[in-house]
């Protein structure tokens, strides 16, 4: 009893105090993986804003948009032209899912719009393997003037290691944050998003095109799919399981909020860092593996004092 | 319009059912190919599924099929789910299907009770569940050439000859699902004998591109060596993760479903050193893949990517197609017929006689240890290499390792009484 007491309370923090520059590495993991579970979070986030509808097919974009981007470049286009093509794409994408789906489904229940998102993601999938095939594609980085490579520093002789792309992934994300913060704040189609966010029937009775702004936020949730897909397709190839990493952006939406942006980054770190803390310190009382179930804990926990999450939209309905 | 469209798809329909009668009244051999193309281990299973279907195509071409009787290869798609295997299992097993060959041991686990039944045997090519190499108690299962375990006690082996494998310690990454834990149970008996300690590391299928808290307990808890049981986009990211905390490549042993081209091309310099186990040959020098490249690929009739053919993967599928034929030939000279049942190839694999002469024959010498079907022994006990990344290829760098058959034999019958204990209605056969 005393060791498993040991184990829980004071074994986890003696490793930690015993190897700080370990400590550190793990932050810096768990601060990477949350910036990109923000960016996947960000995705949901900004057309759940707009549409109230919980996009099933973020994960599948990301992949998609890596793919065609990579597809292109094996294609024999130029890296950059590659990528402003993977940009058309993306609107292209956001302009069907509008013309074909969206504005088909005006006045549904939201379970249906839900539902058509997961038929959409099911179409992704079967187009994206009929044009560029199964098999795992390396991401184009150098191409792009990503980094790669690693910086090494040596606190009192210890070793953490930073992958420059990883610095690269941070930077990114950050700026694409300001810039959609700069976007819905200061400008007119921003702040016409923001309005339709608040109240559809409000937003259309003052001549906001819902349309308009429907294809909008979704070439928006594109180009931050295509991010991400750069990002963590960098770090790791690209492949048809990478849209499972999604399902790694719900504990963050849960968590944040499914309306808040900055919710979706506050949300991302904590899952991020949470969750490789207690992977790497508590895991092994759990014969480890344990990361994929304590990010929902963390997301539960939170929960518990803000059912809204962090940074969600209290919602009081008078009846 | 609509009338000519009518017409047009009930002619095609006569056409086809008129053409299937023909076929069928010639002598056929039905092997139905439980592929995934698509799915997230497509990058692995397009490539068994090529090398799997050009070979029967060659034999098809070259030959006349085998025996006189055309083989009709017709693939299913599982996209590597055990349901949708069983759905298509259910879908081909009436038109006459020889032998399954699942490409995965979910699936596998999941046809094993229904082979005795439907009298078609399984060959589960080196995977599936390791206690099937009993043939006494598994009558219609095969895991030719290897079970897992074999594969494993052949990798501790080789650690054994680089550096004795007493006092250290094994990390192993698996994927966490029925494949990758299946050789845990030999790793727990083996390791308290063997004097190594084993500190395991579950990828789930969530995490497969997202192992950074893995890697990070492995420099936490410095492994002597790593061994991995990963699939499809598991393994470049592993080996991706192991460079970048520094992990000596030439100390990480991926098995056979994780030493591929597709694995290793994204991963390209950094992954130099990484060794892999494998029981095929590589490259396009043999005779028989030279006249599978003539009679198929340069005819326009394969859907390999001919860069691709010679692959570990490309190359594997063909494997798995040389041991199906090679059971079919055996049935048809047990039995005397052309077109044979599920039943008769049954016996066909367990009377091959893959020798070092016959592979010679088949254009395929040195290709694999010589492989010999029995009644009592259903995964011939054979050997694995080690192979090793040199940044751009493969190298050959052991001699067939042959497994510890002394000590997983009993640990493989125990297993294989375990399957059965609370199945009254199972039959068994005896050998002797």
């Amino acid at each position: 009893m005393t060791d498993f007491l040991y184990s829980i309370f004071v074994g986890p923090f003696a490793d930690m105090i015993a190897l700080p520059d370990f400590l550190m590495q793990v932050l810096w993991e768990g601060f990477v993986a949350g910036v990109l579970y923000a960016l996947i979070a960000l995705g949901f986030v900004l057309i759940f804003k707009a549409s109230g509808v919980f996009n099933f097919a973020q994960g599948i974009m990301v992949v998609f948009s890596g793919l065609t981007l990579v597809g292109l470049y094996e294609l024999g286009v130029p890296a950059f032209m590659a990528l402003i093509i993977t940009l058309g794409v993306m609107y292209v994408l956001a302009f069907s899912v509008e013309r074909f789906v969206l504005r088909k489904l005006v006045n549904q229940p939201d379970i249906i719009l839900f539902m058509a998102t997961i038929g959409l993601t099911n179409i992704l999938i079967g187009l994206g393997q009929w044009i560029f095939g199964g098999e795992t594609k390396t991401m184009i980085t150098e191409q792009l003037w990503l980094p790669t490579g690693s910086s090494v520093w040596e606190p009192n002789g210890g070793l953490v290691i930073f992958q420059h792309i990883d610095i690269a992934a941070t930077v990114i994300a950050v700026l694409m944050i300001v810039g959609l913060g700069f976007f819905f704040s200061y400008t007119k189609v921003g702040r016409a998003l923001r309005a339709v966010a608040d109240d559809h029937q409000a937003s259309l009775s003052v001549g906001i095109s819902l349309n308009q702004i429907w294809v909008i936020v979704w070439f928006a949730a594109g180009i931050v799919a295509l991010v991400t897909g750069i990002m963590w397709g960098a770090r790791s190839d690209v492949s048809f399981s990478l849209q499972i990493i999604a399902l790694k952006a719900l504990p963050v939406l849960v968590l944040g909020g499914f309306t808040s942006i900055p919710g979706a980054i506050v949300g991302g770190l904590i899952i991020g860092i949470g969750e490789k803390i207690f992977e790497i310190y508590w895991g092994p009382l759990f014969g480890s593996g344990v990361e994929g179930w304590f990010a929902y804990v963390i997301a539960l926990i939170f929960l518990l004092f803000r059912p809204q999450g962090l940074f969600g939209d209290k919602i009081i309905e008078r009846v | 319009m609509l009338k000519k469209l009518i017409v047009g798809v009930l002619g095609a329909a006569l056409v086809t059912g008129a053409s299937y009668e023909t076929a069928k009244a010639e002598d056929t051999l039905y092997v139905p190919s439980l592929s995934y193309r698509t799915g997230p281990f497509a990058g692995a299973g397009v490539q068994i599924a090529n090398g799997f279907a050009d070979y029967f195509a060659m034999l098809n071409a070259r030959d006349g099929g085998i025996g006189g009787a055309k083989i009709i290869m017709e693939e299913c798609e599982t996209a590597y789910n055990a349901q949708k295997g069983v759905e298509c299992y259910e879908a081909t097993k009436g038109k006459g299907a020889l032998v399954y060959n699942p490409y995965s041991t979910g699936i596998t686990l999941q046809l094993i009770p229904k082979a005795p039944v439907d009298e078609i045997p399984i060959l589960s090519m080196g995977y599936g569940l390791s206690a099937a190499a009993k043939g006494e108690t598994f009558p219609w299962t095969f895991t030719y050439p290897a079970s897992y375990w074999s594969q494993m006690s052949s990798i501790l082996k080789y650690i054994d000859a680089n550096g004795g494998v007493k006092g250290k310690k094994i990390g192993f990454i698996y994927l966490d699902v029925g494949y990758g834990k299946e050789p845990i149970p030999l790793l727990e008996a083996l390791g308290p004998k063997m004097g190594f300690e084993v500190a395991y590391f579950p990828v789930g299928v969530k995490e497969m591109q997202a192992q950074s808290a893995q890697w990070l307990n492995v420099r936490k808890e410095r492994p002597d060596w790593m061994v991995m049981w990963g699939f499809g986009a598991m393994n470049a990211s592993a080996i991706k993760e192991a460079a970048k905390i520094r992990y000596p490549m030439d100390k990480f042993i991926g098995n056979w479903w994780a030493a591929a081209d597709v694995d290793l091309r994204p991963v390209g310099e950094s992954g130099k050193g990484y060794i892999g186990a494998n029981f095929s040959g590589i490259g396009t020098d043999f005779p028989a893949v030279q006249d599978m490249i003539k009679h198929v690929v340069d005819a326009g009739n394969s859907k390999a990517d001919p860069a691709d053919v010679g692959g570990v993967l490309y190359n594997r599928g063909m494997f798995n197609a040389v041991i199906v034929a090679e059971a079919i030939a055996a049935a048809q000279n047990a039995t005397g017929k052309k077109s044979i049942t599920g039943a008769d190839m049954r016996v066909g694999l367990e009377t091959f006689d893959l020798s070092a002469a016959r592979l010679g024959e088949l254009g395929l010498a040195g290709f694999t240890a010589p492989i010999k079907g029995d009644c009592a022994d259903h995964e011939g006990a054979g050997s694995v290499f080690m192979q090793q990344w040199n940044g751009s290829s493969w190298d050959q760098i052991s001699d067939p390792i042959a497994p510890m058959t002394d000590e997983v034999g009993p640990l493989l019958t125990d297993a294989a009484a375990q399957y059965v204990s609370d199945k009254p209605e199972w039959k068994t056969q005896s050998c002797n």
